[in-house]
């Protein structure tokens, strides 16, 4: 089953969220991960939804999305050149002996750090699917206490050519 | 002209050249209720929010036009619910208004307070609370737009009591513009041009159509290539009457109670005309096995029905009419040159032979009355000019199967939800469209139990809707299934208990007859017909008979159980 990013422009107003995440949980359809603001455009908000299965239900969920009332365009983004990141904060474990080595990786990796106490350092990532886990994995065996991630957000990329 | 929310409801109402509303009044409608007797509308009170619904539901059906329905806050709109999943389920187009505790109380548990947006979300086809009186015209003239174009649908308007007694200015927008609603309607031509090359090649052709051919009037279009071109056509239970039942090419309805001609005929086409039907479980058994050796075109105005169920080689998102009408163009300069009835003529004789082989029948050899004999009976006396509305189990199968539909609009009945309840205050609907017409509701002794308390609304309202109960007394398609898969373990499916149906008709001011004995059937139906008022015929069938051909749940169509 892949991955499938879906970037969705709806009319906002009040109940549309609820419409989209009431049609994959009625028609058992999972997401991975949802991400909604507004965009410049007055009254129009978009969604990235991470959402998976095989291709025939991938058409069912862009199709069905289309049809819900207050939504303007839909674009599956995997089958585009497109960018797409997400904002993850951790929290790890950070006692003086492991500091230096944390930080080394922070800088690999072009985190920030964003909040520090005595045995804790909190850090904000930004990056695609991949940098992600591979930070994740590195920083496991610290010890992350808390994650928090806004899950994907997407865009076409302007020009649809393989460089 | 200023006017206040309940008012404005009512003009909008009025705008959209509805005649007639069903509805229940409550706290939350009162100040609308107010305002109805200086309001043209018409409004039929019922005894219970469900049978509005139904009604408004029925009424479409038969008309093709917009129902409406109107109840109050909390339970009020919450007993419409089933009758909204119902229209949602057959894509009828309804427009519920629910009134909504005031604006201030909104999300505090007030009393008959319920988020009736939330609960019907997923079974409209969209839904509105007005939160401002300046949004109320223009958000009841999109509700009825959008339940009437592309895939209809119900839509539902909560209008909260403060909006209904502030005073605006009224204006009723005369289009409707959405920028994120557009639906499809013409074909794309090139993929008409593909069906008619391969309507020219295929030598077993086979229309299976819908309900889409009944929602988008394209029945003359339908009957047209189908006679014209020769080509057999097979019909969903929500598509009956949109081809002649009475034609030698129309083999019946297909699928689980489907004639074995019909379902022969999908196993072994070539090519698959899917018209405004979505391939349903019901329909299609075993979808691995369904049509497997025809290219299959599916024409349907809701692209999410295609590629759904199963794949297709040929899909064409377009309103039926505009579909088979391009279709009917394409084709009617070839008529003259092209042999349609030579081409397909083996075709035609086998599935005629089919249909002669192992036509719909039953055991009359019994003194019992069978309820298909009945059904037949209808069908002789109306001459199939009337409008049959079913209840839901064995009832509506046997009116599906032995009574001929020929004309679109006449045949009401709960196909995707299946609800039992709904066959009598629909018909109570389509009486209120036509009161002149024959409207008959085909009932068992279960279902016609869900909705009864309506028998007084049809009374006061002078609307001479005929009740026939093919009356077994068990919940005879659960028994049937229990009887077939499950041992004869007939866990609560049989009603021996039941009221006594004439004295309860006549408790409301109908009339109410019984029938034991075959000879009285028909003298007894013609009587009950023939008059203007409401009744219940009470016809005691033979309790254990099934409905054949039956493919049993998860089977191929061509595993039919027959007679």
């Amino acid at each position: 089953m892949k991955k499938h990013t879906l970037s969705v422009s709806v009319e906002n107003e009040p109940g549309v969220l609820s419409r989209v995440v009431g049609l994959f949980s009625g028609r058992g359809f999972n997401i991975y991960s949802l991400n909604v603001a507004p965009t410049l455009e007055k009254g129009v908000s978009l969604m990235t939804i991470v959402a998976e299965g095989d291709d025939g239900i991938v058409e069912q969920i862009v199709k069905q999305l289309r049809k819900l009332v207050p939504t303007i365009k839909v674009k599956d983004l995997t089958e585009l050149k497109s960018v797409d990141r997400e904002m993850v904060l951790l929290k790890v474990n950070a006692e003086d002996s492991k500091r230096a080595e944390i930080l080394r990786i922070v800088d690999i990796f072009r985190c920030k750090v964003v909040d520090v106490s005595v045995d804790e350092l909190t850090m904000e990532v930004t990056g695609d699917q991949g940098k992600i886990s591979a930070l994740v994995n590195l920083l496991t065996r610290f010890g992350i206490k808390e994650i928090a991630r806004t899950g994907n957000v997407a865009l076409q990329r302007s020009m649809q050519i393989d460089l | 002209m200023k006017l206040t929310g309940a008012q404005i409801l009512l003009k909008c109402l009025e705008k959209e050249g509805v005649d007639v509303m069903f509805g229940f009044p409550g706290g939350a409608v009162i100040d609308i209720y107010d305002a109805i007797p200086k309001s043209p509308v018409e409004h039929i009170l019922v005894r219970h929010e469900q049978g509005a619904i139904h009604a408004a539901d029925g009424y479409a059906r038969a008309t093709g036009q917009v129902g409406v329905c109107l109840v109050t806050s909390g339970p009020g709109a919450t007993n419409t619910v089933t009758g909204i999943a119902t229209a949602y389920a057959d894509s009828i187009p309804v427009v519920i208004f629910t009134g909504q505790v005031p604006r201030s109380l909104i999300g505090n548990d007030a009393f008959q307070e319920v988020d009736i947006v939330g609960i019907t979300r997923p079974c409209t086809k969209h839904n509105y609370l007005v939160q401002d009186i300046e949004d109320l015209a223009e958000t009841i003239k999109q509700a009825f737009y959008l339940a009437r174009s592309g895939r209809p649908g119900p839509v539902l308007i909560d209008v909260p009591k403060d909006i209904q007694s502030q005073v605006y200015e009224f204006h009723y927008p005369e289009n409707v513009e959405m920028r994120s609603y557009k639906p499809t309607s013409a074909p794309h031509i090139g993929q008409i041009r593909k069906v008619v090359k391969l309507l020219k090649g295929a030598k077993k052709p086979l229309f299976y159509t819908g309900g889409g051919v009944i929602t988008s009037a394209a029945h003359e279009e339908l009957t047209w290539l189908g006679k014209q071109l020769s080509i057999p056509v097979t019909s969903t239970l929500m598509g009956l009457g949109a081809f002649p039942g009475d034609d030698d090419l129309f083999l019946g309805m297909l699928g689980m109670h489907g004639t074995y001609a019909a379902n022969m005929a999908v196993n072994n086409c070539d090519l698959l005309l899917a018209v405004g039907a979505r391939f349903d479980d019901r329909v299609t058994g075993k979808i691995d096995t369904f049509a497997p050796h025809a290219t299959i075109v599916h024409i349907d105005v809701d692209p999410t029905s295609i590629q759904k169920n199963i794949s297709v080689q040929v899909p064409l998102v377009a309103d039926c009419k505009s579909a088979l009408s391009a279709l009917k163009e394409e084709t009617e300069g070839t008529v003259g040159d092209f042999d349609w009835a030579g081409s397909h003529k083996e075709w035609v004789d086998q599935v005629q032979a089919w249909a002669k082989e192992h036509p719909l029948t039953y055991n009359d050899d019994t003194a019992n009355i069978k309820p298909q004999f009945v059904v037949e009976k209808i069908y002789e006396i109306t001459k199939g000019d009337a409008i049959i509305a079913t209840e839901v189990g064995q009832n509506q199968m046997w009116a599906a199967q032995f009574y001929k539909y020929t004309k679109p609009n006449t045949l009401l009945t709960s196909g995707g939800l299946g609800t039992m309840g709904y066959g009598f205050p629909a018909a109570m609907g389509a009486q209120r469209a036509f009161p002149d017409k024959l409207v008959i509701d085909i009932a068992g002794d279960g279902s016609i139990q869900m909705c009864i308390q309506e028998m007084m609304t049809v009374v006061c309202n002078k609307l001479p809707v005929k009740i026939v109960i093919l009356n077994n007394g068990y919940l005879g398609m659960v028994r049937q299934w229990q009887e077939l898969f499950y041992d004869k373990n007939y866990c609560s499916t049989c009603m021996d208990a039941q009221p006594d149906f004439v004295k309860l008709a006549e408790a409301y001011g109908a009339d109410g007859y019984r029938v034991t004995e075959k000879k009285d059937v028909e003298s007894t139906l013609r009587e009950a017909f023939a008059t203007d008022k409401p009744c219940i015929i009470d016809i005691r069938v033979e309790q254990e008979e099934n409905v054949y051909p039956m493919v049993p749940a998860g089977a191929s169509l061509t595993e039919m159980l027959l007679v």
